[in-house]
């Protein structure tokens, strides 16, 4: 069943005549996923290896039926396509985009406050796949399998080396969800967790944090007392200095707060297996489901 | 992205904060011109990004304008250690000279974000001058948070709220009210991370004036923002983290002996973090972008082994849409054009057509040390430094 994607999905590419944006529409095609139209303001009319393009994502979705979109446009306009996607009645809204600044990223979530059937992934992210019917993002679709173990993440290489080590083992994945490095974003933590929980498909979740903010610890509040199926866990950056943003803009210990130390306590009081070593998050979860 | 303090003092003001009179100076003769201009009592404050200057000896009262120019002279050039720089301090290369102010109290105010609430927030407390995050440990009740909304601005009533219970009343209570919206303004509208204020002071006159300050900034926002660009000071900052920002790499110098070179930030700190698990600690972080293509892992090569620190490297590429065997032949044209490494290299590649990327390092001129997973990867790098492999 997987959470919020599937090959019915009918996706908007905003962005698509840039050359990431391109690239990552024909990769999401490619693996499965409909793709369905692209935006870019003043391109309208022109067709990229035979996806239409459109001036805006209302006269995509009307002409297409678009439901989904993903969000290749540069930092300093990619807040307002967040909005002009949300305002038109996409669900699903993925933004790839790195490096907005946090303060149009409040602006976008006040706006968002409007549109509360509006799922918003990222910004700063890898995408969200469902493994074998579609994929939404910048991952390589070919690593995974489809399977019952479900994967939240803020990084993007970080998880697709735990899905390497999953499929390794054999054990496929229900949906995997990057929500992204910056410390403003659409999707938390604790919202994955509540659609694996609602999905009868995932036995399993793979968790993998890194310093900087609370999610973390919100999450593993959740888990403990709502949370039945094992969850693994890896958080990044117990080596990182305070004070230093350590790439992804979130990810950064300030005023004493976002310990790499304080989320791992969190969430093993949750009952949460978390690995010291992130080369341990396939095996870890294949022991946990009886499997290792 | 941060500043000095009189930078900030300066964009502070122009939002209607007031400071004590006073100019930044590089040249001790102007300190003391400068001292004379005050009347001839002065504090001289020296001008670096880290905190704890005054513990650090790099904040000193001078009596008279001679007092200032000794002052000026021996804090002007020297290494000034504090708690932030590390042991080897940071050059001091400015100082800014402020007219002694009659201080009644000392408060503490400040605007960051809450990224649980995504909402700016004003952080007060009447215990002003220390260290914030110890007062939080100790007394959290001694904190106040107001989280606002950024586009109604700090509301009137929660401004006058902050004054309260910063335990004020009357004329001043009504100045810190007017300045700590200042601040919420100036915070919003520079797209900060962080304007702090500590001490805030409140003089025997009662005037509310900005004693020390503190802002650093959004570095995504920057693109909107070429005055505070202009700021910028790259003598602060590490050469090496200068140098690999001008070919777009993420990197962080850090104390360690192990140099790391990976794709995705991520997997970079899981790579820093697996290293200290085997025992050694790593040298820097480096994220050379998801796709690692060759012209940024020969960048990222040429910084890494410019650290004198770096004992051994470990490049650790999880190869997705970009294929391991493109990774492969870009590690090895990058030690090629740098005419090779002195030090040990161990590379773990993993991902598509991992076979033939490995394959490609194994029959190279260089001697790699090809490993196979991201333990076996940390061990052999580990052993390699401690001369076992």
């Amino acid at each position: 069943m997987a959470i919020w994607l599937n090959r019915e999905t009918r996706l908007v590419v905003q962005g698509i005549t840039g050359k990431e944006g391109k690239f990552h529409a024909l990769g999401c095609r490619d693996y499965g996923t409909q793709v369905v139209a692209g935006v870019t303001p003043g391109k309208g009319g022109e067709v990229v290896e035979g996806i239409p393009v459109f001036d805006s994502v209302e006269q995509a979705k009307q002409a297409t039926g678009a439901n989904a979109s993903m969000v290749f446009v540069p930092p300093p306009f990619a807040a307002d396509a967040i909005c002009e996607a949300a305002a038109t009645g996409i669900e699903l809204v993925v933004a790839i985009t790195e490096g907005i600044p946090v303060g149009d990223m409040l602006r976008v979530k006040a706006f968002l406050r409007d549109f509360p059937k509006v799922r918003l992934i990222g910004p700063n992210c890898p995408g969200i796949i469902t493994p074998g019917q579609a994929k939404i993002g910048i991952m390589p679709g070919h690593i995974h399998r489809p399977g019952r173990v479900g994967v939240v993440s803020r990084s993007g290489t970080l998880t697709y080396e735990a899905v390497w080590q999953l499929t390794g083992l054999g054990l496929g994945q229900s949906t995997c969800v990057g929500i992204g490095g910056d410390p403003v974003n659409g999707t938390s933590f604790l919202d994955v967790l509540q659609a694996f929980k609602a999905d009868p498909e995932t036995d399993a979740v793979i968790l993998i944090g890194e310093i900087g903010g609370d999610a973390e610890e919100t999450a593993a509040a959740w888990v403990r007392t709502s949370y039945d199926r094992p969850v693994v866990g890896f958080i990044a950056g117990r080596t990182a200095p305070p004070g230093r943003r350590m790439g992804h803009a979130g990810a950064i210990v300030s005023g004493g707060k976002g310990t790499a130390q304080a989320k791992i306590e969190a969430m093993r009081e949750a009952g949460i297996h978390v690995c010291d070593s992130p080369a341990d998050l396939g095996a870890s979860v294949a022991r946990a489901l009886g499997k290792g | 992205m941060k500043i000095h303090e009189y930078q900030a003092k300066e964009i502070l003001r122009r939002y209607g904060v007031g400071t004590p009179r006073g100019r930044v100076t590089e040249s001790a003769a102007e300190a003391r011109a400068i001292c004379e201009e005050l009347g001839g009592r002065c504090v001289v404050k020296a001008q670096i990004h880290a905190g704890g200057r005054g513990k650090g000896g790099g904040v000193k009262l001078a009596q008279s304008p001679d007092e200032a120019f000794a002052h000026a002279g021996k804090i002007l050039g020297m290494q000034l250690v504090t708690h932030q720089t590390g042991p080897e301090g940071q050059k001091v290369r400015k100082v800014l000279i402020e007219e002694a102010a009659q201080i009644a109290k000392e408060l503490y105010v400040a605007v960051t974000l809450d990224r649980a609430a995504g909402k700016p927030v004003v952080i007060a407390s009447a215990a002003g001058g220390m260290d914030i995050e110890e007062v939080a440990a100790k007394d959290p009740a001694a904190i106040h948070r107001e989280p606002f909304d950024p586009f109604l601005g700090l509301l009137p009533f929660q401004a006058r709220r902050i004054a309260r219970r910063l335990g004020l009343a009357g004329d001043t209570a009504g100045k810190a009210a007017k300045l700590v919206t200042s601040l919420a303004l100036a915070y919003v509208e520079t797209d900060s991370s962080l304007a702090e204020i500590n001490p805030l002071m409140v003089t025997a006159g009662g005037d509310v004036l900005a004693l020390d300050a503190k802002m650093n900034f959004d570095d995504n926002a920057l693109f909107r923002h070429k005055d505070l660009v202009a700021m910028r000071d790259l003598a602060e900052e590490n050469a090496l983290e200068v140098e690999a920002s001008r070919f777009n790499l993420n990197y962080i110098k850090l104390d360690g002996e192990i140099g790391c070179m990976v794709n995705g930030a991520g997997l970079a700190m899981a790579t820093m973090d697996i290293i200290q698990l085997e025992g050694s600690s790593p040298a820097n972080f480096l994220d050379v972008g998801g796709s690692a293509s060759q012209e940024a892992v020969t960048n990222a090569f040429k910084i890494l082994i410019s650290d004198a620190a770096v004992r051994a490297v470990l490049i650790n590429i999880f190869g997705g849409i970009a294929r391991t065997d493109r990774i492969a032949n870009g590690v090895v044209a990058a030690l090629r054009e740098l005419g090779g490494a002195e030090i040990p290299v161990v590379v773990r590649l993993e991902g598509t057509n991992v076979e033939e990327g490995r394959r490609i390092l194994r029959e190279s001129e260089f001697p790699f040390h090809v490993a196979e997973t991201m333990a076996d990867a940390a061990k052999r790098v580990v052993a390699a430094v401690r001369g076992g492999a």
